[in-house]
């Protein structure tokens, strides 16, 4: 049986996000009730509901929040990544997000790692953000 | 506010839990009716008395649930409910009926979690790849098909490794005490029949040694799929004084739900089930010195551990130091899921915490024979669903 890779189903809230990661840039909601920052993107902010957002150009600059090596895939799609070092990434305007780390050696793992993004154009339509602590590497 | 405790539960249906089911395979409406029956049977009640169910979801029936289990069981109901908590289900079930019984809409209430195989659909067509997606809901509009799916962040053990991992960093992390956990948990289900691991305990060292799933955890650390399935039966205080087993009372109960993903969690470390057993200790007005036995849900080792805290305890941050002070087994001084918990018994999808509600009233009944906790008034019960993201607590009480 083959398994395809899942891609994003992207929605129209998150447009701006997946089209500034194709131009390799981090973009993230701002509330323009709160200030509060926002992701996953939507349509109101989670602090306080407001349905007015700006989405601004960030850094990218992160920090490890937690990990794990995932010795065995978390899906058969995924078994070419084994052993998949699956995080949770806060950025430095203190968002959560969901990635996979790339060009980092587990043993270097820890929490409060700093981190960069990664942009990996997977197709000539998606690129995914992934994060590393190794941008030489990313040079290559 | 909340249960005055009128409501008990009068008798329950455990199936046994096993690895390999091979057996006839029924469809989830079956078990249903069979785990019903068994209930009742215990109880002592008629399916006549019977004017309420709460059910979680059937493999049968995307939608209408309750009202396709109604008609099987070919008995009108007043109050119905489906309850959609993943583990939390069973103990959101119970207080849902409990609240149901005292607010005088019913008397008697069905509360079952079938957990057996249903038979292959001779008709099925190929395979859907996404069935590897499982509670990740893989629906367009949906943020985990948009921003969790493709890191395949999926299932449970790496949400739960994460949440570990967090906690080795803010605290101290010894995996010797969850090591201890588990062989406790494994005594107490080498005395139970029922249990997947009846007769087969664990050494710290073979926990320690086990298989690295997911950082920090360990495949002993990790619940077993099984088959099994249990029920219970609600009743009002008029019936219950009528039924043969001593009366388990709901005294207090606590739901609490903050996120689905734990990417979104506030503080990975601090879980609902803080808020939600601090609310059901007020509500049955009772401390926690004086709980009798933990029924602690336990898909994972740090599941335990966090509710131990969560709950009250120990303070945060203190829990890995008292699982080493104290002795869980059920005859211990802190008594922890007597049945084996489901590290013991093994996870029969979402019945596994029922295994936990049914125990405590087993314990408070004092029926568990081998593994009886020493007069058992005061039972604490916790259901966790999602990756700690829904979470709910029970009280409940002996006469």
């Amino acid at each position: 049986m083959e398994f395809e890779k899942p891609l994003p189903l992207q929605t129209p809230a998150a447009t701006p996000f997946w089209k500034g990661l194709q131009d390799e840039t981090v973009r993230l909601q701002q509330c323009d009730g709160c200030s509060h920052w926002v992701f996953y993107p939507r349509n109101h902010c989670p602090r306080c509901l407001e349905s007015s957002l700006t989405w601004r150009d960030v850094s990218g600059e992160a920090t490890l929040y937690s990990f794990t090596i995932a010795r065995q895939p978390t899906a058969p799609h995924f078994a070419d990544e084994v052993p998949q070092l699956l995080a949770i990434v806060e950025l430095k305007e203190g968002v959560r997000m969901t990635s996979t780390l790339i060009h980092v050696e587990p043993e270097e793992l820890r929490v409060g790692l700093p981190l960069e993004p990664y942009f990996d154009h997977v197709s000539n339509e998606v690129t995914l953000l992934r994060f590393t602590n190794n941008s030489d590497k990313t040079c290559e | 506010m909340g249960l005055n405790g009128t409501a008990a539960i009068v008798g329950y249906a455990q199936w046994p839990h096993v690895r390999r089911y091979t057996d006839e395979k029924r469809f989830t409406i079956d078990q249903w009716a069979e785990l019903t029956k068994q209930a009742l049977k215990d109880a002592d009640l008629s399916i006549d008395q019977v004017n309420g169910i709460v059910c979680s979801e059937i493999r049968e029936a995307d939608m209408f649930t309750p009202a396709t289990i109604v008609e099987y069981l070919g008995r009108p109901v007043n109050f119905a409910e489906r309850v959609d908590l993943g583990g939390a289900n069973p103990v959101g079930m119970v207080w849902r009926a409990a609240a149901a019984i005292e607010l005088g809409i019913a008397d008697v209430v069905i509360c079952a979690t079938p957990g057996r195989p249903i038979p292959s659909n001779p008709n099925r067509g190929p395979v859907d790849p996404r069935r590897y997606f499982q509670s990740s809901s893989h629906k367009w509009g949906s943020p985990q098909a948009e921003f969790e799916i493709p890191f395949g962040n999926l299932a449970q053990n790496c949400g739960y490794a994460m949440i570990a991992q967090r906690y080795a960093s803010e605290f101290d992390y010894k995996p010797e005490a969850l090591a201890k956990l588990v062989v406790h948990q494994r005594e107490s289900a080498a005395l139970n029949p029922l249990a997947a691991f009846y007769q087969k305990p664990v050494t710290a060292d073979d926990v320690l040694s086990s298989r690295m799933i997911a950082d920090p955890l360990r495949m002993l650390e990790i619940v077993m799929p099984v088959a099994g399935g249990g029920a219970v039966v609600v009743a009002s205080k008029e019936i219950a004084r009528q039924c043969p087993h001593d009366p388990v009372w709901i005294t207090g109960f606590g739901e609490h739900l903050t996120m689905k993903t734990p990417t979104f969690a506030k503080d990975l470390c601090r879980s609902p089930v803080g808020p939600a057993s601090q609310t059901a200790f007020e509500m049955a007005d009772i401390s926690r010195k004086e709980i009798d036995a933990c029924e602690i849900y336990d898909c994972y080792t740090i599941t335990v551990l966090l509710t131990i805290e969560d709950a009250g305890f120990c303070e945060k941050g203190e829990g890995m130091e008292f699982i080493l002070d104290h002795d869980l087994g059920f005859a211990g001084d802190f008594p922890v899921n007597t049945h084996g918990g489901q590290l013991g018994m093994g996870q029969a999808g979402a019945a596994g915490g029922m295994t936990q509600v049914i125990e405590g009233a087993c314990q408070i009944m004092g029926r568990a024979g081998d593994r009886q906790v020493e007069s058992c008034r005061n039972v604490y019960v916790s259901g966790t669903g999602g990756i700690m993201s829904e979470q709910a607590a029970l009280i409940l009480q002996g006469s």
